[in-house]
């Protein structure tokens, strides 16, 4: 069992070799990284079709002014839940899954750092969202406050907020286990020659999120403890009659709340700057820059949460520190942004499905910033706050961000993970349908939004209607699509063309160095760096 | 296990299945949800909660075990070392992390949330309107006086006594270590030993301090805002040192029994890293909980 170092060199013909053979050794007690990778993707597309289950029943009831399908109480537990589920059900657990998978291969790691931790971080989500959402059939229901939990509202709920805040203590345990696995796979397991500042992007915005995840993720444990503690042992953490204040709430749950935005948003990056250099058959234009913008968007986001509260009533310094910080952001984003510009710049481009989805990215995603660097704004904000602007804004971040780079990342490397290619027209059917409904369903918000229409209501004033019912059809449409996902690589895998080591002709890095699909195990012994392998080997220091 | 008494340089050890972090995902279910239901007075919670807690201590007493056995085997390399030590220090960091929300809720509470109840900055209205007549002060229990009328623990009393026994804990660990590095074994053990019981000294005299608040000074958990941050920050933190003091009492048997050399004894020092964050901990807490 020690020592299996024996059959290290003939992985290109070991496919189906050393692969456990029972169905719960396979899957329950794996330490195999492509094995942990694949059980959180699955987990994170289950819970996404769960959470877009839930944003069905509210573009339904938002579909008409009035109320005709449920009540208010349930709709706000499907608001709450809806955000619960995507950011730590689904997005998360996606880049987790994406980096499991990755993160080994293009370092030249035979596994993660500590294999067994890594079960566990993922063997705590099935029990976590199953302490969450079994709430809903508990009397009382589910969790109704909001996502953000804010004290007193959070408070009185029924059975469920003890359950919310176990359940978010132990994605929380889950995540900071997942991300001491990474930062101690990328700093200590990389092949020799793979130095820091030849990583792939990927990799290195994971190192970046990681840290992250560790900053915050005890800080949103800790706040939710309190709120625990404020409920059922007579703390008065958020009570001002005892001289707490329920703002503070606010301010320890954003300084978790925005480095986690950006936990969302760091690894699409990395993948964005995987992608669009592939086909643009070009190096990452300033791939150093790149790093940099990494770091400083993850610095500065420790300094900017009160900008989700400008209107809590905070000190007028306090207002002018955190909008000029918030603009700050945009200086390193745009560098990005520039960036992926540049990298196609005069490029041999060729419209590959992902390379679809990594433009689309580019290109709504700097919506989403746009709109943001408006919500940055203390007067403005003034008035957008608490509408669907807001509304509107993170779901461009998010869905047209987040979930655009998975879904970009996970046609880019499924060749790589199965050994067969995906049909590429239906791929790219798949990309303009999204690409129509996901603009029917957020656009307008924008407009409801700007006109007063706030959020996290089942009922609105009739002057909303239109744009409410556009919005609420792109909502439906969207919801085609995870099924129209399952089919396409359903069809891939059972009769996909067969993937060659390196499907995409202008990749570069170690994971277009071993087969299609990539064998159970990989780099049991560290691989010899030759001149061309790394993506970014070439960079002058 | 294997013949081989010395890890391959070259080979990363990658273990090949593992049953006990789904006992452990047990575990936590057991352990939190029986607490949820325990909160909202359902019975089940009382059955739930103390099973989950032994599921938990099952699957710590068995990953520990095997993970022991391999490293006593010597199935571990230097990387993989490597990794087990960037792992305990990350996960200080995240303790670290965790310490900072509550102190981050004590500085709030001083700095902001009390004087704006009283009036101060822009919280002359709130003050008008609401808190009439609360003039801002720390101690506090609030305008309404949550918990009613109490009185502190005296920093230079019971806690000046703890501060100098955690601090001489982290010296005699400090000879343990060097005893361990030099091979003095009988050194070793004594000064291990009195590191534990320093440990243990403190928590009765914090167990102590908590009874007399209580009793006699009616200082709870209830009292306000003080109390909020006083029994959350100490209370956690004598959690910890409960916890490490336990973690000292394993290395101490582990000693005995000889699992370590001069050159191999992570485990001794992820324990004494851990008991050392733990008395950073506690220079905090004297500082700002306490004296200040």
């Amino acid at each position: 069992m020690a020592n299996h170092a024996a059959h290290a060199d003939d992985h290109a013909h070991d496919d189906h070799d050393h692969k456990p053979e029972g169905f719960l050794d396979r899957w329950l007690f794996t330490t195999n990284h492509k094995d942990i990778g694949t059980l959180y993707l699955v987990f994170a597309f289950t819970m996404a079709i769960i959470g877009a289950g839930m944003s069905v029943v509210i573009r339904t009831e938002l579909a008409a002014p009035g109320l005709q399908h449920v009540q208010p109480y349930f709709f706000n537990q499907m608001t709450t839940l809806h955000a619960l589920v995507m950011i730590f059900g689904a997005i998360m657990p996606a880049f987790v899954g994406l980096a499991n998978w990755m993160i080994p291969l293009q370092i030249g790691a035979p596994d993660m750092a500590l294999p067994r931790m890594n079960n566990w971080s993922f063997w705590i989500m099935p029990f976590a969202f199953l302490m969450l959402l079994g709430t809903l059939f508990m009397p009382g229901g589910g969790p109704a406050g909001g996502w953000t939990m804010y004290p007193p509202l959070a408070l009185q709920g029924g059975a469920s907020v003890a359950f919310m805040v176990f359940a978010i203590h132990m994605m929380g345990i889950s995540s900071i286990m997942g991300a001491i696995n990474i930062i101690a796979t990328i700093l200590n397991l990389r092949a020799p020659g793979v130095d820091l500042l030849k990583m792939p992007l990927f990799t290195w915005s994971w190192l970046i999120t990681a840290f992250l995840l560790i900053a915050v993720m005890p800080v949103l444990a800790g706040a939710v403890t309190m709120l625990l503690t404020d409920k059922f042992f007579g703390t008065s953490f958020f009570n001002a009659a005892g001289g707490g204040d329920p703002v503070m709430f606010q301010h320890i749950f954003w300084f978790f709340g925005h480095p986690e935005v950006y936990i969302m948003i760091l690894p699409a990056f990395g993948i964005v700057s995987e992608i669009i250099p592939t086909f643009s058959r070009k190096p990452l234009f300033g791939y150093q820059a790149m790093v940099y913008a990494i770091a400083s968007i993850a610095f500065l986001s420790f300094i900017v949460w009160a900008h989700h509260m400008f209107t809590v009533g905070m000190p007028l310094g306090g207002e002018l520190f955190f909008m000029y910080s918030t603009m700050l952001i945009a200086i390193p984003t745009g560098v990005k942004v520039f960036n992926w510009v540049s990298t196609m710049w005069k490029g041999s481009l060729t419209f590959e499905t992902p390379m679809l989805w990594a433009i689309g990215f580019v290109v709504l995603f700097t919506i989403g910033g746009f709109s943001g660097l408006m919500l940055a704004i203390v007067p403005a904000d003034f008035q957008y706050h608490d509408t669907y602007f807001v509304v509107a804004h993170f779901h461009y971040v998010l869905v047209t961000g987040a979930l655009f780079s998975i879904i970009a990342a996970i046609y880019y490397w499924w060749p790589k993970w199965t050994g067969r290619m995906v049909n590429e027209t239906w791929g790219k059917v798949h990309f303009w349908w999204t690409i129509v409904f996901v603009n029917l369903t957020f656009f307008p918000q924008h407009f409801l939004g700007l006109a007063g229409m706030p959020r996290r209501i089942p009922d609105y004033n009739v002057a909303f209607a239109d744009w409410n019912l556009v919005s609420s059809i792109g909502a439906f449409g969207m919801f085609v699509t995870p099924w129209m996902m399952i089919a396409i690589f359903a069809m891939s895998k059972k009769k996909g063309a067969v993937a060659s080591q390196r499907p995409w002709e202008g990749a570069h890095g170690l994971e277009w160095e071993v087969p299609s699909p990539a064998p159970h195990h990989t780099f049991t012994t560290p691989p010899v760096i030759k001149p061309g392998m790394l993506a970014h080997g070439d960079v002058s220091h | 296990m294997s013949d081989a008494a010395h890890a391959d340089p070259n080979a990363y050890y990658v273990p090949h299945g593992t049953k006990w972090p789904i006992v452990g995902s047990f575990g936590l279910l057991f352990t939190l949800g029986g607490a949820a239901f325990w909160l909202n007075e359902h019975p089940a919670g009382k059955v739930a909660m103390p099973l989950g807690i032994a599921i938990i201590l099952f699957m710590v007493f068995g990953w520990f075990g095997t993970v022991i056995r391999e490293s006593v085997s010597g199935t571990y390399n230097k990387q993989v070392d490597t990794s087990f030590r960037m792992g305990m220090m990350w996960f200080i960091f995240s303790e670290v992390m965790f310490f900072a929300a509550f102190f981050g809720a004590l500085f709030y509470a001083r700095a902001l949330s009390v004087p704006w109840i009283g009036g101060e900055g822009d919280g002359a209205l709130t003050n008008f309107f609401l808190w009439k007549g609360y003039a801002p002060a720390w101690p506090t229990n609030g305008p309404s006086a949550i918990g009613g009328a109490f009185e502190t623990i005296p920093a230079w009393g019971v806690p000046l006594l703890n501060t100098l026994i955690l601090l001489s804990s982290g010296v005699t660990i400090t000879i343990a270590h060097h005893a361990l590095r030099a091979g003095k074994r009988t050194q070793l053990m004594i000064f291990l030993g009195l590191t534990i019981l320093l440990g243990a000294t403190f928590l009765w005299y914090q167990a102590h301090e908590y009874i007399e608040a209580y009793q006699q000074l009616n200082l709870t958990l209830g009292s306000g805002v003080y109390g909020s941050t006083f029994f959350m920050l100490t209370g956690f933190h004598g959690l910890h040192v409960t916890l490490g003091t336990i973690m000292l009492i394993v290395i101490w048997l582990r000693c005995a029994r000889g699992h370590f050399d001069r050159d191999h004894h992570f485990g001794f020092e992820a324990v004494a890293w851990y008991w050392h964050f733990v008395d950073v901990v506690w220079l905090g807490l004297f500082l700002f909980v306490y004296v200040l």
